[in-house]
């Protein structure tokens, strides 16, 4: 007698633990993978799972086996000219094909890696493992306006909608039974006079029997004008307010696109943009990014322009500070908004904008902002980095820079921004 | 003899399986096929990826390899390179199968077929398995030792509990018992036997380590040995004897002897298994038509899944990678119905006892008492050799050349399914390694041996691997030495330094 059952209804994610399990004990090696992709990976895939390859062999399960020496025979199929007694030269590289062991799925040759897949929130979670973005706890505690409204118990007085029914049904139940307390003792005991005068034998008493009944039906009526409800049960759910640190955090992504930068530093620069975002949208519920590109003059303008088009001309930085100041003041009030500003320019300023520049920073963003944070993408230093490097020193905890050679640091650097401190 | 087909389209239903497992029960009745009650579950492709990852079993404790396992499945899947099996199947009595959901209504009746009577009466007919597993209980040790291992995680941490499984795992083909089983204890008394187990266990090892050495006779004793017989069962050796190991730790390597030790009639029998199994899904198929309970539409689409599980590349073909034990399990098994109902003049030399008897009794003995290196020796056909086309190759080191010693020829019949039947024995395709030593007065150090086979040396890097492996169980020291025929150490390994004497 056989059963027949649908298992396809249970859950198909029995190897959820031991392929946790895995990533685990291979954490390490697979953070190595993540950050080597990074730096080889297209922009636009940069959002999206990936996939893992580990040395077979540090995935290796030992078992004891046979090396490849002594004497050993072995039976194929498929003979087609050969008779006994044939001879061959070794064929180069050790013994033929090995025995069919192992599950017949595990064909692949043995020298691949291991390759394997992990889905987008883990690669974000590998990438951005150890980072924190700096000054978050400061701003969740001190500039907290945005409100959380919490249960907090009952209360007798409140709006309707608040109503708590079964608990105001209570205490008028309570109140019914309190305020009745007096007359139902006094009906129990004429109850039993009655029950008292009703078995007694002989007809004596029928009319102190009829006079009992009239008073129980006149208490009992008594009882019944109680009223049901009255505003005195009434609860109410208590809510309280509770300060909720602010999800939502904006992104000034300030570039230098005078003729100085060529497409490979814009090329760096968007994928250090493009970590940040994702960084920070993994901390926040919301992330806005807001562009401004700049040379002798800045203006705010869409992803695109941003990346692609090309201008020409000198560069005046401060211009562009003082208009993220103008945007931040007009939309993005820094009580309600995490504000971070990411800055990525070849270093060139024009000499006499230093100044401006410093000013700009440390008296007008710098109160305002979570996290500035500069990178330089040159192979020396150039004058800005100079006149930030002042600003660093004083403000450490609201401004870094560094600096980018080439492709492979962008990572790294992005690393170092955003290491989590220890305290 | 015209009856009604039990279906025609290609979609299965619930209440066709049913009218199908009937059908093909009864047949299976009628060929004296002797079952465990079946347990058929439909599942998808998923969960089919999940039950590959736990080696088939339902419940199975938590491990990194089977995530591993697992990951790599699920990508080979992904890409295309591997295609799922239609079912697995547990020996447990009632004997769970699984479907999968996509495969179309003649693929289930296949399936029920090879895996509800095919495996099902092997693992309950089969000596090994009737020997050395307790089908009836296996769902609940399993069970207990999930819970155990889930327990001692939460009490001891993942990571203390993964490096002892590490270690066990590494030894896993150690730890069977080859000659003798332990007597049989039911599931539930597994459990208050752990707990009696430890106090007695920790109690007497203690006596085993308190030795103080007394130097003042100065007089040495004929040195005795420690186990004094060579141990086979490496685990069970450590289980019992390793002074270091907390009781926790012992029951987890009893776990995972228990379970290896279950699973080792499988890998003595896989080309009886699967031949078996096929064998009947080819013959109970090919019933269902004849009864016409099938029609054409099925039968062909039975043929052409049914060619493919039997499918056997040649020696050179880019695809080939070893005898498909599917292939060479039915064709002795339909070359010994053969012999048994068309005997020919050679069969009634090579086999006088079975030319002409009852096939389905002879065949019946041929999957109770055997197991693959008995089964090849007793029942490999000449027609059969010939039919592969096999051949043997020896390859021997000291020799600079590859040699073809047997054809499927007059002279290489006999020789050809001797190396064939030594090919699937486990003996001598695993390496020998036994416990042979404890240094119990001096530095505890443990000393393996391994009896090399034909001059084979062990793959060194895996040796030097468990061997640490084995040192983290043992606590001390371990060596391993591989001994040649004449008795001389070849090589040695131990956990300190390797030294190599050559």
């Amino acid at each position: 007698m056989s059963i027949i059952i649908d298992r396809r209804l249970n859950s198909g994610k029995k190897s959820t633990v031991n392929r946790q399990r895995f990533l685990r004990r291979y954490k390490s090696t697979i953070k190595e993978s993540v950050q080597e992709q990074i730096n080889n990976r297209s922009i636009t895939d940069m959002e999206q799972g990936t996939d893992i390859s580990i040395p077979r062999k540090d995935v290796s399960e030992p078992v004891f086996h046979h090396g490849d020496n002594g004497h050993r025979q072995r039976v194929h199929p498929g003979n087609k000219e050969f008779h006994s007694g044939d001879r061959f030269n070794r064929p180069e590289g050790g013994q033929g094909q090995g025995p069919g062991k192992g599950d017949a799925s595990n064909q692949g040759s043995g020298i691949d890696d291991f390759i394997f897949q992990i889905n987008r929130d883990e690669f974000l979670q590998y990438l951005f493992e150890d980072l924190e973005l700096p000054n978050l706890i400061k701003k969740e505690l001190m500039d907290s306006t945005e409100y959380s409204l919490k249960r907090a118990g009952f209360t007798t007085a409140g709006s309707p909608d608040r109503l708590n029914v079964i608990r105001s049904l209570r205490a008028a139940h309570a109140r019914r039974i309190a305020l009745s307390g007096k007359e139902r003792l006094v009906i129990r005991e004429l109850k039993r006079e009655l029950r008292e005068l009703e078995v007694q034998p002989g007809q004596t008493n029928r009319e102190k029997q009829e006079q009992l009944r009239i008073q129980i039906t006149e208490l009992n009526k008594k009882l019944r004008r109680l009223p049901f409800i009255d505003d005195f049960d009434l609860r109410f759910n208590n809510l309280v307010k509770v300060p909720q640190p602010s999800s939502k955090a904006v992104m000034v992504c300030i570039m230098d696109v005078s003729g100085s930068m060529t497409r490979e530093i814009k090329d760096i620069a968007k994928r250090f943009f493009l970590l940040l975002y994702l960084f920070l949208e993994k901390n926040y519920e919301a992330t806005e990014v807001i562009f401004i590109r700049h040379h002798t003059e800045a203006r705010e303008c869409n992803e695109h322009d941003f990346f692609y088009s090309q201008e020409t001309g000198g560069t005046i930085v401060s211009s562009a500070l003082i208009l993220a100041h103008q945007i931040i003041n007009d939309r993005y009030p820094p009580e309600k908004w995490n504000i971070y500003m990411a800055q990525a320019s070849d270093g060139d300023n024009w000499d006499s904008d230093n100044q401006a520049c410093h000013d700009a920073i440390t008296q007008k963003l710098i109160p305002l902002v979570q996290y500035f944070a500069y990178v330089e993408i040159a192979n020396r230093h150039q004058n800005l980095w100079h006149t930030y490097k002042d600003i660093e020193r004083t403000y450490k905890e609201h401004f870094a820079q560094q600096q980018i050679h080439d492709q492979s640091d962008i990572y790294p650097v992005f690393r170092r921004l955003f290491e989590k401190k220890v305290d | 003899m015209t009856r009604q087909y039990l279906s025609t389209g290609s979609e299965w239903t619930f209440e066709l399986l049913d009218v199908y497992d009937k059908a093909i029960g009864n047949l299976a009745e009628k060929f004296e096929l002797d079952t465990y009650p079946n347990q058929i579950e439909v599942i998808n492709s998923e969960q089919m990826i999940d039950a590959y990852a736990a080696v088939g079993m339902p419940l199975m404790y938590h491990h990194w390899s089977f995530g591993k396992k697992f990951l790599n499945n699920m990508q080979n899947y992904r890409r295309g390179r591997m295609g799922l099996a239609y079912e697995i199947v547990i020996n447990s009595n009632p004997c769970i199968a699984y479907l999968m959901e996509e495969n179309t209504m003649a693929m289930q009746a296949l399936v029920i077929a090879h895996a509800c009577y095919g495996h099902n009466s092997f693992f309950k007919g089969n000596y090994l398995f009737r020997q050395w597993t307790s089908a009836d209980s296996i769902i609940d040790y399993l069970l207990f030792a999930r819970h155990y291992i889930h327990q001692c995680e939460e009490k001891y941490g993942v990571d203390a509990v993964e490096e002892l499984l590490d270690a066990c795992h590494a030894l896993m083909n150690q730890g069977v018992n080859r000659y003798m089983r332990p007597s049989a204890i039911s599931a539930e008394m597994e459990i208050n036997q752990a707990k009696e187990r430890e106090e007695y266990i920790q109690r007497n090892i203690n006596d085993l380590w308190r030795t103080i050495p007394s130097k003042k006779d100065g007089q040495t004793k004929a040195k005795r040995r420690f186990p004094a017989e060579p141990e086979e069962n490496v685990l069970y050796f450590i289980e019992k004897n390793a002074p270091l190991l907390k009781t926790w730790q012992r029951e987890l390597i009893r776990i995972v002897r228990k379970i290896a030790q279950y699973f080792y009639p499988q890998r003595q029998t896989q080309v009886m298994n699967e031949g078996w199994a096929s064998f009947w899904h080819f013959t109970l198929m090919h019933e269902l038509y004849n009864e016409g309970l099938i029609n054409e539409g099925y039968i062909l689409e039975f043929l052409h899944s049914h060619s493919s599980v039997v499918f056997q590349p040649d020696f050179d073909d880019p695809r080939y990678s070893g005898i498909n034990p599917y292939t060479l399990g039915f064709n002795i098994y339909r070359d010994l119905r053969r012999i048994c109902e068309h005997p020919e003049e050679e069969d009634k030399l090579w086999f006088p006892d079975i030319a002409g008897s009852d096939w389905l009794k002879t065949l019946h003995h041929a999957m109770s008492q055997f197991k693959d290196e008995s089964f090849i020796l007793q029942f490999l056909s000449p027609r059969v050799m010939r039919e592969m086309k096999l051949f043997c190759m020896d390859d021997d080191d000291r020799e600079p050349y590859l040699e073809v010693s047997a054809i499927h020829d007059e002279s290489g019949y006999k020789a050809l399914r001797a190396s064939l039947s030594n090919q699937y024995n486990l003996g001598n395709q695993e390496p020998n390694i036994q416990v042979y030593d404890v240094d119990v007065r001096g530095d505890r150090s443990l000393t393996l041996i391994h009896t090399m086979h034909k001059g084979q040396n062990l793959d060194a890097d895996t040796a030097m691997e468990i061997l640490k492996h084995l040192h983290l169980l043992w606590g001390f020291d371990v060596k391993l030495n591989s001994v040649d025929s004449s008795g001389e150490i070849q090589h040695s390994y131990c956990t300190s330094e390797t030294h190599k004497v050559s």
